[in-house]
């Protein structure tokens, strides 16, 4: 059960009451984060998504990652079957300090983007030695 | 602390305002039953035409190679395989949410298919495959004469 949920789209919850402008569903990609030694690298599934319809914004320390899906049409044909439903995406994240806000790399390929966030090389680990008087 | 219980007893309370804010719950409950349930993975839509039958499914991130695509008769197969990207030394996951493994899944159309003709289309992580209805099966018009 665990595993066939984790194929089902996890919709946003709406918080506050605030209501989104668009009659559209919204849900959260599916992200995977890897820390490496000088960069957090993550992976999100935004199927249906392409370069012209991805927004990455950071602001302050917030990583907003939104796309647009618009749901296929086609002439003729009647949706018989379905099991997902079409809608767009949305998820923030809080970054450290420790992230380069100028350097982040963004690719998309196959529904799936690729972001790179470097971190700062300026901000390397210092430790404190500590005197005994 | 007998004040809420006495204002609400003592018809203060709006009708209106109360009959909105159960409609409001009905509403949620009853969209949470809407939602497609996925039962087998991946979940597929499927839009039937006169001619051809289209089924899509979402697989973002799969190397097109690693797809395979079967027709037998009415029955379309999707099966593949989606490979977890191997950590390097020093790396860790913070969070690691997307599926991966081997997936398979079959779908009955209500036609025979040509499977000549069968076309596949891999973009922006979306599969698509359009399978047209085969010859034999096609509908007829039958003409009446009268006499």
């Amino acid at each position: 059960m665990k595993d066939l949920n984790k194929y089902e789209k996890k919709p946003v919850q709406e918080t506050g009451g605030a209501e989104r402008t668009k009659n559209r569903r919204v849900y959260l990609p599916r992200v995977d984060i890897i820390d490496t030694k000088d960069a957090v690298v993550m992976y999100a599934d935004m199927p249906g998504v392409d370069q012209n319809s991805l927004d990455i914004t950071i602001d302050k320390n917030v990583l907003k990652i939104s796309g647009v899906v618009n749901p296929p049409a086609f002439e003729g044909h009647s949706l018989a079957y379905a099991e997902y439903d079409v809608g767009d995406y949305d998820r923030s994240f809080t970054i450290s300090e420790d992230i380069d806000r100028d350097n982040v790399e963004a690719l998309i390929k196959n529904g799936v983007l690729k972001l790179v966030l470097h971190k700062a090389p300026e901000v390397a680990v210092k430790k404190i030695t500590v005197r005994a008087e | 602390m007998f004040d809420t219980g006495l204002w609400r007893f003592g018809g203060f309370v709006d009708p209106a305002r109360e009959l909105q804010r159960l409609r409001e719950e009905m509403d949620k409950i009853f969209s949470e039953f809407n939602q497609p349930i996925a039962r087998e993975i991946p979940p597929v839509n499927a839009w039937i035409g006169e001619e051809d039958a289209v089924v899509a499914a979402e697989l973002p991130g799969i190397d097109p190679d690693a797809m395979e695509i079967t027709v037998v008769g009415d029955t379309l197969t999707l099966s593949g395989l989606r490979e977890a990207a191997p950590l390097k030394e020093g790396e860790s996951y913070h969070r690691q949410e997307r599926p991966c493994g081997k997936f398979s899944r079959s779908l009955q159309l209500p036609f025979h298919v040509e499977v000549e003709k069968v076309r596949a289309i891999y973009e922006k992580g979306i599969l698509m495959v359009t399978l047209p209805r085969s010859e034999a099966e096609k509908p007829r018009k039958i003409s009446v004469k009268g006499e």
